[in-house]
């Protein structure tokens, strides 16, 4: 039996999805920069996947742009924003637990003399809202915060940091990185205040390689991707269709029978959580230790087991999970820093394994997983380094 | 300059008297071998104790030098120009167009190094010297002669055709595979057996490798990462027979019956055991580690007499008084460095003591081992029997 319990790295492309693309590759391949029918037919495409994502967010189709994926959509939305609005000031907010995608425009703009404060988490991985209220100034133009950590589904408190933000100076852009969030939580841009919202497509059961940025309309961005002009001259290349025709579907997929698809995760979550209960010395991560945190990721510690041998365990047997940390004898692998910023003790650091779900998770394959689990643990144990 | 025709130049093999043959078929094998990797077509062939590629149409020269130099028992590579006898007044002509076209400057010193096979050619090798000499002279007056030390030595050989040539390509040198029997080596992730590898096939040994696989505690790309190295081992040895020995219950056995400081020791004669079997099995006449003196506590004088006492065959170590930056130096040179430092390896470090003993009695050993009766045999005929082999090339 195999259970894929890594959705969180990327999910299993949807049948609808992958039809799609394929027509559109190879029937309605046109170019949408001809101008003869085969462009304005593949144009077509473009403009109702725009639509579709518009509609979930409650935006406007103007204000949705294709990318290549989630880290594209975040390095866009901070170096773009941040060189735009240079003018106004220099500092940047963002958290300590921020996705690479994040990050390391972050060191680039701090290369390029922007002031970045990276505020701290709690033991669950949270950002504590005075911290943001404590860290803004006059110089500040754009805050960054995730909206699920993607290492142990911890949400931050995205819409009262919008409104904090907001009630400071409206000038301030807020981006929230939204890739894990999209999908599994309704994100209305406008009403909660977020200027940039960045989002992946092979994390919804769509196309890897697709992803899009919303960028609020009166939002000050520079393009990145300099070229031919496409997409209003914001991203140029050409148009990605059938990438952007596979998004825009799995994101209507994504938010149709929505709350039957949110019931189905939470069911999955809390049979995975109950038996994980039962195991002994296993610590949960995160907000899900209290019932909280996103629907489809548990990231629990094994005390005792190398979470790298305990993955490696569980891959023998056809079960796919992430480790979040590594060999802490290997100085070349770095230990996860989101792990490290909750402050967890090295003990725990080096056993804490990240389990997600999809809507294609089944009961079944939980059952699977935690009969494994309690098969291996005792086993791995007896075989610890002394 | 394009160039129809390469010169390989072979050391060591002329030495060997009656077998010469034998070495140089051998090294013909291995060029044709080696061209494979390299776009276009290429001709083999020997001739009067010479070895010439000939280029057949269009061809990449940096792909082809490259294959080249990846054979063992080349020592040199020279692009030559090759032409017909028609005088000696075409004879300078073209010499002096080469010249024209390889050195650009004009400005160096230089010697004419002919050499006359065909002896019925009109001119002496001093008189083909001198002439040339003096037709270069005028023809490039910036340059100088250096019979001493000259900084391109032109090299004019009289055959059937003529040969001209002045650069040389280094070789890998070495004995062509394929000469020297075959031998078993026992390859790991790292940097110093790959280099072993390399080492020992240079003196013409083909090879065959194990590798010893402890899943879940090491990984796939840790796999992944030795077949990696095999491959890029074999571009000199050419292809591999790679076993993959599922060595996890063995460890585990190991670690649950015997002192842990005494670990490693164990396990690697059980690795020693294993690799021998494979080697008897495929005809191997030794095994190959990257064990150096001193390095770890598994290779101090004591260890390694240790873990050479269960083998039978002769154990070869080429690397055995190398430091580590030796070692890396010739990783870098065949291209297995970037590989072998890539960091998979150590979810196996559970097995390695904290202190593990660097002086092993051997009695003691044997004592702790004795322990094992129970299953060690049943698990190493399990290991041997479920061992993957995969052909690497």
């Amino acid at each position: 039996m195999e259970a894929y319990l890594d959705n969180s790295a990327t999910t299993r492309c949807m049948d609808s999805v992958k039809d799609i693309v394929v027509k559109a590759m190879t029937e309605d391949f046109g170019n949408p920069s001809s101008k003869h029918a085969k462009g304005v037919q593949a144009e077509r495409y473009l403009r109702e996947a725009r639509e579709e994502i518009a509609r979930t967010l409650k935006v406007s189709e103007k204000e949705i742009y294709f990318t290549s994926g989630g880290t594209e959509s975040d390095n866009w939305a901070l170096i773009g924003a941040a060189l735009a609005n240079r003018r106004a000031g220099n500092h940047i907010i963002t958290t300590a637990v921020e996705h690479a995608a994040v990050l390391q425009p972050m060191a680039y703009l701090k290369e390029q003399g922007f002031e970045v404060t990276y505020l701290p988490v709690d033991r669950q991985g949270c950002v504590r809202l005075e911290d943001l209220q404590a860290a803004l100034k006059k110089e500040t133009i754009l805050v960054s915060m995730m909206y699920i950590n993607n290492e142990v589904g911890t949400k931050e408190p995205v819409e009262e940091a919008a409104k904090i933000v907001k009630e400071y100076n409206p000038q301030i852009l807020f981006h929230v990185d939204a890739i894990q969030a999209y999908g599994k939580y309704r994100i209305y841009p406008k009403r909660t205040g977020i200027d940039l919202l960045s989002v992946s497509g092979h994390k919804i059961h769509g196309p890897k390689g697709t992803g899009f940025l919303y960028i609020g309309e009166k939002v000050k961005i520079k393009p990145l991707i300099l070229g031919g002009g496409q997409q209003k001259g914001m991203r140029s290349g050409t148009d990605n269709v059938p990438g952007a025709a596979g998004l825009g579907l799995a994101a209507r997929e994504a938010y149709s029978s929505f709350e039957e698809k949110l019931s189905h995760l939470a069911a999955i979550k809390e049979r995975f959580l109950r038996r994980v209960a039962e195991l002994p010395d296993t610590v949960v991560q995160g907000q899900a230790a209290d019932g909280g945190g996103a629907p489809h990721i548990v990231s629990v510690s094994f005390l005792g087991v190398r979470s790298e041998v305990l993955l490696h365990a569980l891959e023998e047997r056809g079960i796919y999970v992430s480790s979040g940390s590594a060999c802490s004898s290997n100085k070349k692998l770095p230990v996860s820093t989101v792990l490290k910023e909750m402050k967890l003790e090295s003990s725990l650091l080096e056993s804490t394994v990240r389990f997600s779900f999809s809507v294609f998770t089944t009961e079944k394959e939980i059952d699977y997983c935690l009969e494994q689990l309690e098969e291996l643990l005792p086993m791995l144990r007896r075989f610890t380094r002394h | 300059m394009t160039f129809k025709t390469f010169l390989i130049k072979y050391g060591e093999i002329g030495i060997k008297g009656k077998n010469r043959y034998l070495f140089e078929e051998a090294l013909v094998k291995q060029i044709r071998h080696a061209l494979k990797k390299a776009e276009g077509d290429f001709d083999v062939r020997r001739e009067q104790g010479r070895i010439y590629v000939d280029c057949l149409g269009a061809y990449d020269f940096e792909e082809t030098v490259d294959a080249l130099k990846h054979v063992f028992g080349v020592v040199g590579i020279c692009p030559v120009v090759v032409t017909e006898d028609e005088g000696f007044d075409a004879l300078a002509e073209t010499v002096i167009s080469y010249i024209g076209e390889m050195y650009p400057q004009k400005n160096q010193t230089f010697k004419v190094d002919a050499r006359r096979a065909r002896k019925n050619y009109p001119r002496t090798s001093m008189e083909i010297n001198a002439d040339l000499g003096e037709r270069i002279l005028e023809a490039f007056p910036g340059m100088h002669v250096d019979v001493h030390t000259p900084q391109i030595m032109l090299s004019v050989e009289i055959r059937e055709k003529i040969y001209i040539y002045s650069r040389i390509i280094p070789g890998a040198g070495g004995m062509p595979v394929g000469t020297n029997g075959k031998a078993m080596l026992l390859l790991s992730g790292g940097i110093d057996s790959p280099v072993a590898g390399y080492m020992i096939s240079k003196r013409g040994v083909k090879i065959d490798a194990v590798y010893f696989h402890a899943p879940p505690y090491t990984s796939e790309r840790a796999k992944q990462k030795v077949i990696d190295l095999a491959r890029i081992v074999s571009h000199y040895s050419g292809p591999i027979m790679l076993h993959v020995v599922n060595f996890t219950d063995i460890q585990l056995y190991i670690y649950e019956q015997c002192p842990h400081e005494e670990l490693t020791i164990i396990m690697r004669r059980y690795m020693m055991r294993i690799a021998e079997h494979f080697a008897q099995e495929t005809g191997s006449l030794g095994l190959i580690t990257g064990e150096s003196i001193g390095q770890v506590a598994s290779q101090t004088m004591q260890s390694l007499a240790a873990t050479n006492e269960v083998c039978s065959m002769p154990v070869y170590r080429p690397l055995i008084g190398f430091d580590k930056q030796e070692i890396v130096d010739v990783s870098l040179k065949i291209g297995a460095y970037e590989t072998s430092i890539q960091p998979f390896e150590d979810c196996c470090t559970i097995f390695v003591a904290k202190h593990p003993v660097t002086k092993p009695n051997l009695n003691i050993i044997r004592r702790s081992e004795g322990k094992l009766a129970e299953k060690i045999d049943d698990l190493v005929k399990t290991a041997i029997e479920t061992t993957e082999k995969i052909w690497v090339e």
